[in-house]
């Protein structure tokens, strides 16, 4: 920082704005990464080591391809473009791209540890990366459970016990009835649960945060209850069948993106569909508008016309039923059996991705991914053999939002009213 | 944080509460309702749960269409059963009294926890993982060390003390510094906490030799905390919850300090222009949350078989302790009360599973039931045509967060 001509000019010149101060941090962050990779990442191996990633999975179309590097090599281009990017966020003049810079830089870290990691063997990349997609759904539709509540300033904490109970009746229901009884009565427990949410927290302006944990509490509660008392007794109604994978003619051929996007079940597809859906209607309908004003500013919204309970009850219902989609992914395709607790936590990693992605669809879905990657990287280590342990990996969700929530890298401003009961005068 | 809502008015003639409890729980702050309420609620949760048990019964739903009467007759009988069983499991016996205290020992520490974070108005959801760190780090004094019981004991519950402070710690600082709220840091350090122990679990320092799993070495049996009588699983614990409670109670109500966490619980800002470091203070009240939270983990490990650590060792002790201090009202005393009622209900769920067959997690909808019924006061009104107080406050402590 140079001092230039009068002191009031040097004085608006040091005072950096948030923006430009999360840019020192990220970039500060970047580089110093990007020295870890040459050094641990590079250096560390010897030359001449190559790594090789699978890029086709068992009976896909095009078969063996393989993509073969020199592991060294591969590290010190991976350190010298983060190096690169790091310094570009550093200089103040490209502060509006520190965003990109960082999830490139990310990326690309990923891939450094990924080649370091698989260096004297073969890894199945394109196994882990369609099994990020696949474990970032329940979080994803956990998020935007969260996110519809929150939009309307209804804090949702109860994303997990809506998971598990939706997943839960989707089990019974589906062995019963078929999977798409199932499928619905996921929905319809979901929709329930957000309402019993709702009425607490608008009709009886209960803490939200209690009420969250209430429903926790009952869902962990009633779903052991009953798993134990009935299920036991009756094991045929604990095997739904599953929705299994509808390949998309053409694109799902394509090598990589063929598995990771267009070769899933419909809840994945569902996903994708939702987030766009989302993410227009939030910020380009008049439902939106309203639903963003009621979390933003009740009174002003009350004040020109608009019903607040009524956009509250039917956003934090419709949450709801999003958390009972998920709820009904976890049952009904990723595994088809329930048991205790089967949750285990998915829905707070929802909470956390909610938080990271700021309250926004995009942001949902990236922070989804991102989580569903650590998730799927923790169960590939094993097979690698390395020696981080896998706790640390689960850790990163949980870590990764206190660090967004103190602001360090950044502040994620929630909706102004989120929390705040609204009593109409 | 600024309230909005206003505290209810008492009814004429009745004996004045402190309001903060009027505050966390929108209850009038009368006497009699903070006794009336809390039972009703308790009566109607084991009434819905009555009604799960009915009509989960598998054995008894097909005789419904065929023969009512008998139908009706078998499900009273099985209710009649489970709650004979809850009732013996926790107070037939002289055993059966020991288990509960055994059983409310942690709960009563945790409930303090959640009461302290409470009246400073803050909500600590992290017990859980506070426990976990806490335990973990009297599990290291207790196998580490060689020492008389009588230092030993006391060195793992300070080690306990130090690692539940350190880890609610973060979340006040958290707070204090960046206004991250603490709901949501506490909630993440839970799963932080968490794998942590699991991954502790598996390093040589304290993994027990020879194992691959997740399990600690045993605590010398110098750290093991004495039973009190007999073989009666009742440790010295419960006799340091008492303590606990009465330390507690003089520290909120007889200490310059707890004043202080009072007077920021009420009206942060009024405690600002009162002169009083409002910051400091949520780092010392989740500090002091997290201590207690500590020791409910040195309890659920040196307290009871088999005196290791193993994973997710503190359960769900962290979570039931929110229910207590609701059900409590934060207060040290009635958290006291509640522990002991809810550590009946462990206890006595535990004979309800084996002798009547109900699985003890109908324990936990009980729980989630009394939660909602103390919480939102105009429910049980409703249900039992309690006249409403003029005004009714809205349960609005925690608001927001991030910001």
């Amino acid at each position: 920082m140079t001092a230039t001509a009068t002191p009031a000019k040097a004085e608006v010149k040091t005072r950096a704005t948030p923006a430009e101060r999360r840019a020192t941090v990220i970039g500060t962050v970047m580089v110093l990464l990007a020295v870890f990779v040459f050094w641990v990442f590079g250096l560390g191996l010897e030359s001449g080591v190559r790594s090789t990633f699978n890029l086709s999975l068992p009976g896909e179309r095009f078969q063996n391809l393989v993509w073969e590097v020199n592991a060294q090599w591969l590290s010190f281009v991976v350190a010298a473009i983060m190096a690169f990017l790091g310094g570009l966020v550093l200089r103040r003049s490209h502060v509006k791209w520190t965003n990109v810079a960082l999830a490139i830089g990310l990326g690309l870290f990923a891939l450094g540890f990924l080649t370091w990691a698989a260096a004297e063997g073969s890894f199945s990349l394109v196994g882990m990366l369609r099994s990020t997609v696949l474990l970032s759904v329940p979080v994803t539709l956990g998020a935007l459970s969260g996110l519809m509540c929150e939009r309307v300033a209804v804090i949702n904490i109860a994303i997990e016990g809506q998971l598990l109970t939706a997943a839960f009746v989707g089990t019974i229901l589906g062995s019963a009835w078929g999977i798409w009884a199932g499928l619905i009565g996921a929905m319809v427990t979901g929709a329930l649960l957000g309402a019993v949410l709702a009425v607490l927290s608008i009709r009886y302006r209960i803490d939200q945060i209690i009420a969250g944990v209430v429903i926790n509490i009952f869902a962990l509660g009633l779903t052991s209850f009953l798993a134990r008392r009935v299920l036991s007794q009756a094991p045929d109604l604990n095997s739904p069948g599953r929705f299994t994978s509808i390949k998309i003619p053409i694109l799902g051929d394509i090598p990589v993106i063929g598995s990771m996007f267009f070769d899933h079940n419909i809840f994945v597809y569902a996903m994708f569909l939702l987030i766009i859906a989302l993410h227009f209607g939030l910020f380009y309908t008049r439902w939106g508008l309203r639903s963003r004003s009621v979390g933003e500013h009740p009174k002003a919204a009350d004040t020109v016309g608009i019903n607040v309970y009524r956009v509250r009850y039917r956003n934090v219902i419709l949450g709801g039923v999003i958390a009972g989609f998920g709820g009904a992914f976890l049952t009904l395709a990723q595994v088809s059996r329930f048991e205790e607790n089967l949750t285990a936590g998915i829905g707070f990693i929802g909470l956390a991705a909610m938080i990271f992605g700021r309250w926004r669809p995009l942001g949902v879905l990236g922070a989804g991914l991102v989580f569903g990657f650590a998730r799927a990287l923790q169960q590939k280590l094993g097979i690698l053999g390395t020696p981080i342990p896998s706790e640390f990996l689960s850790m990163t969700p949980y870590i990764v939002t206190i660090i967004v929530v103190a602001g360090v890298v950044g502040r994620a401003r929630p909706p102004a009213a989120d929390g705040q009961p609204y009593i109409k005068d | 944080m600024t309230e909005s809502g206003t505290p209810p008015e008492n009814e004429p003639g009745d004996k004045e509460l402190p309001d903060w409890y009027a505050r966390v729980t929108g209850v009038g702050s009368s006497l009699r309702q903070a006794l009336v309420i809390p039972a009703l609620a308790l009566l109607s949760a084991l009434i819905i749960a009555a009604f799960i048990i009915a009509v989960t019964d598998v054995d008894i739903l097909p005789l419904w269409g065929t023969d009512p009467g008998e139908a009706f007759r078998l499900t009273i009988g099985g209710i009649g059963d489970a709650y004979k069983a809850l009732f013996v499991g926790s107070f037939g016996s002289v055993r059966a009294i020991t288990e509960t205290l055994f059983a409310a020992t942690p709960l009563i520490f945790a409930g303090l926890a959640v009461a302290v974070g409470f009246q400073a108005g803050l909500f600590n959801i992290g017990v859980n993982g506070q426990m976990h760190i806490g335990g973990m780090a009297a599990l290291w004094v207790g196998f580490s060390i060689a020492a008389p019981a009588i230092i030993h004991i006391p060195l793992a519950i300070l080690a306990a003390i130090a690692g539940g402070a350190l880890w609610g710690g973060i979340a006040g600082l958290l707070r204090a510094r960046t206004g991250a709220h603490e709901v949501i840091t506490t909630i993440m350090l839970n799963f932080i906490a968490l794998f942590l122990v699991d991954y502790l679990l598996k390093t040589t320092v304290f993994q027990q030799p020879g194992r691959n799993d997740p399990i600690s070495q045993k605590a010398a049996s110098t750290a093991e905390f004495p039973t009190l009588i007999g073989d009666y699983r009742v440790q010295i614990g419960f006799l340091l919850a008492l303590a606990a409670v009465g330390a507690v109670w003089w520290l909120m109500y007889r200490s310059t300090i707890g004043f202080e966490f009072r007077a920021v619980g009420s009206n942060p800002d009024g405690g600002k222009y009162a002169g009083i470091n409002v910051a400091w203070i949520y780092v010392t009240v989740m500090a002091v949350s997290g201590a207690l939270g500590g020791i409910a983990g040195a309890n659920q490990i040196l307290g009871l078989e088999p005196y290791r650590g193993i994973s997710n060792f503190a359960g769900t002790v962290g979570f039931d302790a929110i229910a207590l201090a609701l059900l409590g009202r934060s207060h040290p005393v009635g958290v006291l009360f509640a522990g002991l009622l809810f550590g009946a209900l462990r206890a006595g769920g535990r004979e309800m599973q084996g002798a009547a067959g109900i699985p003890i997690d109908l324990v936990l909808v009980v729980q989630a039931l009394v939660i909602v019924f103390i919480a939102a006061p105009a429910l049980v009104r409703a249900i039992y045509r309690i006249k409403t107080p003029e005004q009714e406050g809205g349960t609005t402590f925690s608001k927001g967060w991030g910001a």
